[in-house]
């Protein structure tokens, strides 16, 4: 009798937890028909608009070079102010890591992570459109994505290097190679793949970005190539596309979510090779 | 080959140092020679890798005090700029309920309860999905084929730009809320508000919650688990009452990280949240958000100085609520990880 009725209870049990796994994993699974419907529809819309006129025409004539070109100059910029600090960044953090100063810039990191993009273009505004009597400039927009991709270069130099075993570095300095030369010719190319992927995770992250750019870079229906002067970007034309909805405008903007998700997409499948190529190094 | 490669840079560096001795030996036998005024500065001047060693060490120190500087920097613009609105509206900036700049009547109320209403709307809907996210990857799946393309699709919608989910929204999604709309009786029927709002953002931020939820749970003791298998727990049991008290904290900081990423983002609430500058009556009213107003009225905004002002210091709150959910959502990871 009480063994019958501990089987009942054991059943009852066992399929509670497989009920419980069930509903568990099909919420997990639920996440993903989002992001297949945005995927879908993105190239559903997209595919249709896109042809040799829509990639090299300007704006007003329905096409999107203004914009291609003006990612193709902001986002380069950006990535040149935030590469040289970002690494050096990272490998003060990794070495000094003990130190109380050290802590003081991790958490500075941290802040400038959490700092909300659109607050990075009031920052850009003020630090380099105001003073220039007002003028945008595709160089503000570079400065205030470059703030927003330094955080995740420092980050992935840092926790790279700190990959790397310390006997290597001791290795080098018992040969009398002293501390710079350790750093670029022993620890940085160990590491190399490591920062390489985090730039290319930060070049993704700013290329879709509209925020920052809306007060600095500001936008351009025609192509520009001064950095001084106001410049168009990708995400900004889906932006206009937004806030001027006619059939034309969003086939437009459609074809440029199509373009810049490709963009992300090979830059995100990029990352993960390296990363994974480094893994199987180390 | 790794290590070939270091071997082969660490010989390099070897020879180098051999020949840089060789030169400075020279140099010592020269100056015993003659010792002239100007070789005995040369000899006692630091060997050049000293100098380029302290070059760099300065360098790193000064880049690292620039990163610093940055901070103080937003800080202190952010503060700077937003003073003439302090001073002139003072704490009542908080709850006023109108922004009206033709009577330069500049009150928070509305987007501060905007921004509320969707980050929370938001965090509600998305948590039980990313707790079952982080669930799946961190005890069901931990590795293998089903694993990698849920943790490949999570990193996907992660890499979505937000205007994208923005115009997606906007396009697609809207219509379909004013149809829900439509059917409850809301008036009036726009499709745009802030429960749009809060359905894009829902889609967004399970990403951040999800992955560090993952890591939290997989980072229980396996002696725990074991123990309670060991007892006769099913798997539901051992999550019940091992993993997840095990994890809650942790879980709770991703979901506090995430909670900051839904208060600061932009794009996607500005292009379906309808953008109106009131207040909001219910969750399917059209309204702002902080992040929104500003997006929206920055460029009006910047021919007077007061408004100007009182835009920036809606972006000074807003960058000191977001800095304080993720400074308390890394404390408690910190706390989590030296366990």
């Amino acid at each position: 009798m009480i063994v019958m009725d501990m089987n009942a209870n054991l059943k009852w049990r066992i399929g509670k937890s497989k009920m419980a796994q069930y509903f568990i994993v099909g919420l997990a699974f639920l996440c993903l028909i989002p992001l297949a419907l945005v995927l879908f529809y993105i190239f559903k819309k997209g595919i249709g608009s896109i042809n040799w006129h829509f990639l090299s025409s300007e704006q007003m004539s329905g096409g999107i070079w203004n914009g291609i070109l003006g990612t193709l100059i902001i986002v380069p910029v950006s990535a040149l102010i935030a590469i040289p600090i970002g690494i050096m960044g990272g490998i003060y953090l990794s070495e000094y890591k003990q130190q109380k100063f050290a802590i003081w810039v991790s958490t500075c990191v941290d802040i400038i992570q959490g700092i909300p993009s659109i607050v990075l273009g009031i920052i850009g505004y003020l630090w380099l459109v105001l003073p220039m009597h007002g003028q945008h400039s595709a160089l503000s927009g570079s400065v205030a994505l470059a703030v927003m991709m330094l955080p995740i270069i420092i980050r992935s130099t840092e926790e790279t290097l700190k990959l790397i075993p310390d006997t290597l570095k001791e290795a080098s300095y018992a040969l009398g190679v002293p501390f710079q030369r350790t750093m670029w010719k022993v620890i940085v190319p160990c590491g190399f793949n490591g920062i390489i992927s985090g730039i290319m995770l930060g070049v993704s992250r700013i290329s879709g970005e509209a925020a920052p750019l809306l007060f600095t870079a500001f936008g351009n229906p025609f192509v520009q190539n001064n950095i001084f002067k106001e410049m168009g970007s990708l995400p900004l034309i889906i932006v206009d596309a937004s806030r001027n909805p006619s059939p034309e405008t969003q086939a437009q903007a459609w074809g440029t979510s199509l373009i810049l998700l490709v963009i992300i997409f090979v830059l995100n499948i990029l990352t993960k090779l390296l990363t994974s190529r480094w893994k199987v190094q180390l | 080959m790794f290590f070939a490669q270091i071997q082969l840079s660490v010989m390099m560096e070897l020879n180098l140092e051999n020949s840089n001795n060789v030169a400075l030996n020279a140099n010592f036998k020269e100056t015993e020679n003659v010792m002239s005024d100007a070789k005995r500065k040369q000899f006692k001047k630091a060997p050049k890798s000293i100098v380029g060693e302290r070059i760099f060490k300065s360098l790193l120190g000064l880049l690292s005090v620039l990163i610093l500087l940055l901070v103080v920097g937003v800080l202190f613009t952010l503060l700077l700029h937003s003073l003439p609105s302090i001073k002139a509206i003072g704490f009542k900036f908080l709850w006023t309920k109108t922004w009206d700049p033709p009577h330069s009547i500049y009150g928070t109320l509305p987007f501060l309860v905007g921004t509320l209403i969707t980050s929370f709307t938001a965090l509600l809907i998305s948590i039980p999905f990313s707790i079952g996210v982080a669930i799946t990857l961190g005890e069901y799946f931990p590795n293998g084929p089903v694993s990698n393309f849920i943790k490949n699709a999570i990193d996907l919608i992660a890499a979505v730009p937000s205007v994208i989910f923005g115009f997606w929204g906007f396009l697609i999604l809207v219509p379909y809320v004013r149809e829900l709309e439509l059917k409850i009786g809301i008036t009036p029927p726009d499709g745009q508000g802030l429960f749009t709002a809060s359905l894009v953002l829902a889609v967004m931020i399970i990403p951040y919650a999800a992955s560090l939820g993952t890591t939290m749970i997989k980072m229980t003791p396996s002696a725990l688990k074991e123990a309670a298998y060991g007892l006769g727990a099913t798997r539901w049991e051992v999550l019940k009452s091992v993993i997840l008290p095990y994890s809650k904290s942790g879980i709770f900081a991703g979901i506090l990280l995430s909670l900051g990423r839904a208060i600061g983002e932009t794009m996607a609430v500005t292009l379906v949240v309808g953008s109106a500058i009131k207040m909001p009556s219910n969750i399917f009213s059209t309204g702002n958000t902080m992040s929104s107003m500003i997006a929206n009225q920055f460029s009006e905004a910047s021919s007077d100085p007061l408004q100007l002002s009182s835009v920036v210091e809606i972006g000074f709150i807003l960058f000191l609520v977001t800095f304080l959910i993720n400074y308390i959502g890394k404390r408690i990871i910190k706390r989590f990880s030296n366990k």
